[in-house]
């Protein structure tokens, strides 16, 4: 049977099924019994969504401007 | 690049990129996006006959970005002595939630404790983290980039990047708290409840 700690190293993996089916296996088995370890399961998922969902990209309107101010500029400082 | 068509499409095809370049260098770089993007945009457009299809613009500038953060941090790095740092690789967000239990009365502390987040707060969160860890975090938890794509865009094998993967998570783990801690999201939380 893994450990606490080895289970928890291959949460991620596990949650994402990026893991091989034995050592699938010996997460189940770890689970099974772990109750700890189950809700260390389920905070790693609220902390995979929230990771993911993140809000939308935005550039603030005076970002946006001197982004452009310097497109525009880009041409003439690369043809010095 | 002489054609004026050639310099109007890349001001084009660069002007849609920008929102989501420059949240993308928010989370690598940190105060330092800003200068990041332009870097960004310089060597875009030096490199500009190398991206064939305007489709692959995405991802194109997205690796010249990723490319330029990792060169900033090199530079950083350069002549600073390196000490190691505390190993994190066992610590527990969900234990130490449980354990500090900041909201008593809560039926969803953990859940809760993440809500209480704003997105300038995790860029907060995010910039006190190591840029090793910090890049293949943002790359694969936050873009949603894969592992494999991810390990040949950083030119490292993909054991290396599901090793920096969970050090990047740890770290991120304690930083959260200890962010929540020090600038009295804890405390906020539990005066509105009350």
């Amino acid at each position: 049977m893994i450990s606490c700690s080895e289970a928890v190293r291959q949460l991620w993996e596990y949650i994402e099924e990026g893991l091989d089916p034995r050592d699938r296996g010996r997460v189940d088995e770890h689970l099974a019994f772990c109750r700890t370890c189950c809700g260390e399961m389920e905070f790693a998922r609220e902390l995979r969504s929230f990771l993911a969902d993140r809000p939308p990209a935005y550039l603030p309107p005076e970002l946006e401007n001197r982004f452009n101010r310097f497109l525009t500029d880009l041409d003439s400082k690369e043809a010095r | 690049m002489a054609v004026t068509d050639e310099r109007v499409r890349f001001q084009e095809v660069a002007r849609e990129q920008l929102p989501w370049l420059f949240s993308l260098a928010r989370r690598l770089a940190g105060e330092e996006a800003e200068d990041v993007v332009q870097e960004c945009l310089t060597k875009a457009y030096r490199n500009f006959d190398d991206l064939r299809d305007t489709v692959a613009a995405p991802a194109w500038f997205r690796t010249i970005l990723v490319n330029c953060a990792r060169d900033r941090f090199r530079r950083e790095a350069s002549g600073i002595d390196e000490t190691p740092l505390e190993d994190v690789s066992d610590y527990s967000l969900y234990r130490t939630i449980a354990e500090e239990d900041p909201w008593p009365y809560s039926d969803s502390v953990h859940v809760d404790f993440l809500q209480s987040f704003s997105e300038d707060d995790v860029w907060k969160v995010l910039d006190a983290i190591q840029p090793k860890y910090r890049v293949p975090l943002v790359l694969v938890h936050m873009e949603g980039i894969p592992t494999r794509d991810v390990s040949r865009m950083l030119g490292v094998p993909l054991n290396t990047v599901l090793s920096w993967l969970h050090r990047g998570r740890k770290q991120f783990e304690k930083e959260l708290w200890q962010y929540a801690d020090r600038s009295g999201l804890l405390r906020e939380r539990k005066e509105s409840s009350t």
